[in-house]
């Protein structure tokens, strides 16, 4: 029993970083129709860019609460600025181009953006500093449930609860929604839509930096590949919950999330991608509008 | 001339790629010996190299935006390279030459150069491969390299198990992609384009993943080793001999390629896929079985691929699951993208720059992946027709009287 809790738990941790991840991919992909290549990069600069903050802060002696906090706003606002920055670039002036130009341009800023950090930083696997501390009230179920899953949990939740509030509630979130809808009718009814397009990329970017953030400190290393496979496994429990639903991308994450812990557990470690690869070509092909997405009609 | 709001606006994206590169180019972290470097040389560079790429863009808007608003009074001109593959006059003396230099490549150059070349071939035919799915047909393959690693790996295992030769491997290789990409594509070949995409993606790694891991089927990430090179007709050569003629062969299957792909383009088949491309619903209205025709386009890229496999796996006489991974894909890609995607030229073309230009600039060859990366989105951006757009035939009305009115104004 002990087994499968801890499983069950490893499973929720594994699926929030989805989550985190996925959110991303499926706002974007709700209001512009792109499926964000670059984002897994933009989640791996985010860690890269706490990894680098954490480090030199703690070399230069900060306290630990600092070096959380700083870091995690500097690895939200620099993978935000990257998100806006690719997406003027490299998909702005795409907007009216046929569907294939942007997603190879997608692909083509993943790629760019991969051995960029590769150049300028290391191909090494880099230590992570431990950000999150061994709680002592946490002792008694330490051997099943670490510290750090529960943060990751507790931060994750707090941050789907606030970026429920942000779309139903502000401003922007209506406008984000009025988009999603019917971007010509948006920009009627005075939406600037150009405007909102940055926003999704950067709250869809931040999101990612904090998972960035979280999953690095969780798993204690980080490197310029990790990028590739998170984002396509995000990207996979994005369309298993339903592409363009943001609930449907929490509940994909932690299915995926939850697959992926018990399959390896009780099956085998060594097919843990297969699993999610064989899980994504299945959903695609059965039920490509996934278990919240609505069916899009083609039109003439 | 050029305005100074221009100047201002590129010093502000100077100022912002200085920011927004500043942690991961400028500060470089050594977490074990706990000490912290500042490089801001690489600041200056990237300010510098922004400021000059933002002029360099704008420059070339401008001109663009210019050359659109004269193209109304002078009659559609066409890029040099183009008239020159339209007009038989250059172009047939080009391809002789062409053929020729390729057939005393080997006399002219060291074992050394004609092994480069025969890899750079080799992508001019996964190239023109992968040009039948993506540029002409439209289905965007991120998983292509999977087809290459079956051809690569059906001769090193049907060699290792059955003791099988090269020659009749050759075309098994190549069915069995073929086969392969029949069985992929049935299910996926319903989805749209993004999702294709994805899928195909999937796949690739799900084949790459099962070579790694399945040790008692294919040795796993060790690979196999000692895979014979091809005989001809059990005559004894040197190993410069096999190089030379590893490298005839390759150039055999690039002619071959070429003629059966310019076949296709104006085919029933190869018209069904540019139709398929351009609008499937109206395809379909038109009688054409959509899942058919883009099943066989499908196969028949995944059938070249298998074909170059085998040839790889003779090649280099080793195989192992590192040589297919997703950025063999890529590249492919680009290939077809920055040769301009349908182009037949064009693709030869982008193989040749892509594959031979980091093999002789050793220095860039860091920056290989780098370079492949901004290819696509630089492409896409302001050519998505490639570097040579492929001409569809057509027939051009000359409109007089017009151009004459038009110059009133």
């Amino acid at each position: 029993m002990d087994y499968f809790i801890e499983l069950l738990f490893a499973g929720l941790t594994r699926g929030s970083i989805y989550a985190l991840i996925a959110l991303g991919y499926t706002m974007v992909y709700g209001i512009i129709g792109l499926i964000n290549f670059a984002h897994g990069e933009i989640y791996m600069i985010g860690a890269f860019t706490s990894f680098i903050v954490a480090t030199v802060l703690s070399i230069y002696g900060f306290p630990l609460l600092a070096i959380v906090v700083i870091a995690g706003v500097a690895a939200a606002v620099w993978s935000s600025a990257y998100g806006f920055t690719v997406e003027k670039l490299a998909y702005r002036p795409l907007r009216k181009a046929p569907r294939l130009a942007p997603l190879i341009s997608a692909i083509g800023m993943s790629i760019f953006l991969q051995n960029y950090v590769l150049l300028a930083q290391t191909s090494d696997f880099l230590p992570f500093p431990e950000l999150i501390p061994e709680f002592a009230f946490m002792e008694p179920v330490a051997h099943i449930v670490g510290s750090s899953d529960m943060v990751i949990l507790v931060t994750t939740t707090l941050v789907m609860i606030g970026l429920t509030c942000l779309i139903k509630f502000t401003k922007i979130g209506k406008a984000m929604r009025a988009t999603a809808q019917d971007k010509t009718m948006a920009v009627l009814v005075g939406v600037n839509v150009d405007r909102v397009i940055s926003a999704t990329f950067v709250i869809g970017s931040a999101l990612a930096a904090i998972g960035g953030l979280l999953i690095a400190s969780h798993i204690g290393q980080i490197n310029f590949y990790i990028g590739f496979l998170a984002g396509i496994k995000a990207f996979t429990a994005a369309v298993l919950g339903g592409i363009g639903s943001i609930p449907g991308a929490v509940l994909g994450s932690l299915v995926l999330g939850l697959t992926e812990s018990f399959a390896t557990g009780y099956i085998s470690s060594d097919y843990e991608d297969v699993f999610a690869f064989s899980l994504l070509v299945l959903i695609l092909i059965f039920k490509p509008t996934g278990l919240l997405g609505k069916a899009e009609i083609q039109k003439v | 001339m050029f305005p100074v709001k221009e100047l201002k606006r590129s010093a502000l994206i100077a100022l912002w790629f200085a920011f927004l590169t500043f942690p991961i180019m400028v500060i470089k972290v050594d977490p074990i010996e706990r000490v912290v470097q500042y490089r801001w040389d690489n600041m200056f560079f990237i300010a510098f190299g922004s400021f000059v790429i933002s002029i360099l863009a704008k420059v070339y808007v401008i001109r663009k935006e210019r050359r659109a608003v004269s193209k109304k009074e002078t009659a559609a001109t066409e890029p040099f390279a183009q008239r020159i593959i339209r007009e038989p006059r250059f172009l047939y003396p080009l391809v002789l030459g062409c053929f020729i230099f390729g057939i005393s490549f080997p006399f002219l150059f060291s074992t050394y150069q004609t092994n480069i070349m025969t890899t750079a071939l080799m992508y001019v035919v996964l190239g023109l491969g992968l040009n039948i799915v993506v540029g002409v047909a439209g289905l965007l393959d991120l998983g292509y390299v999977a087809f290459y690693a079956v051809g690569a790996y059906s001769y090193a295992l049907l060699n290792l198990n059955f003791d099988l030769g090269f020659w009749v491997v050759l075309p098994i290789g190549g069915l069995m992609a073929a086969f392969l990409g029949v069985i992929l594509g049935f299910p996926v070949l319903r989805l749209r384009g993004d999702y294709l995409a994805i899928v195909t993606l999937g796949f690739g790694e799900i084949i790459r993943l099962v070579l790694e891991n399945w040790n008692a089927f294919s040795q796993g990430p060790s690979g196999i080793a000692n895979i014979p090179r091809p005989g001809f007709f059990g005559m004894d050569m040197t190993f410069a001999g096999g190089i030379t003629y590893i490298y005839y062969l390759v150039l055999l299957l690039v002619v071959l390629t070429i003629f059966v792909v310019n076949r296709l383009q104006n085919s029933r088949l190869g018209r069904a896929w540019l139709a398929l491309r351009e609008d499937e619903i109206a395809c379909q209205a038109m009688g054409i079985d959509k899942t058919k025709t883009k099943l066989v386009a499908f196969s028949l890229g995944a059938f070249w691929a298998g074909f170059v496999g085998v040839i790889f796996a003779a090649k280099t006489t080793f195989v192992n699951p590192a040589s297919f991974t997703f950025l063999e894909s890529a590249i492919i890609l680009s290939i077809v993208v920055l040769g301009g995607m349908g182009s037949i030229v064009g693709v030869i073309i982008g193989a040749l720059i892509l594959i031979l230009l980091p093999e002789y600039l050793r220095a860039l060859s860091e920056y290989r992946m780098l370079a492949f990366g901004a290819i696509l989105v630089v492409m896409m951006v302001f050519k998505p027709d490639g570097i040579i757009s492929n001409v569809r035939r057509s027939y051009h009305i000359r409109k007089q009287g017009l151009s004459e009115g038009e110059s009133h104004e």
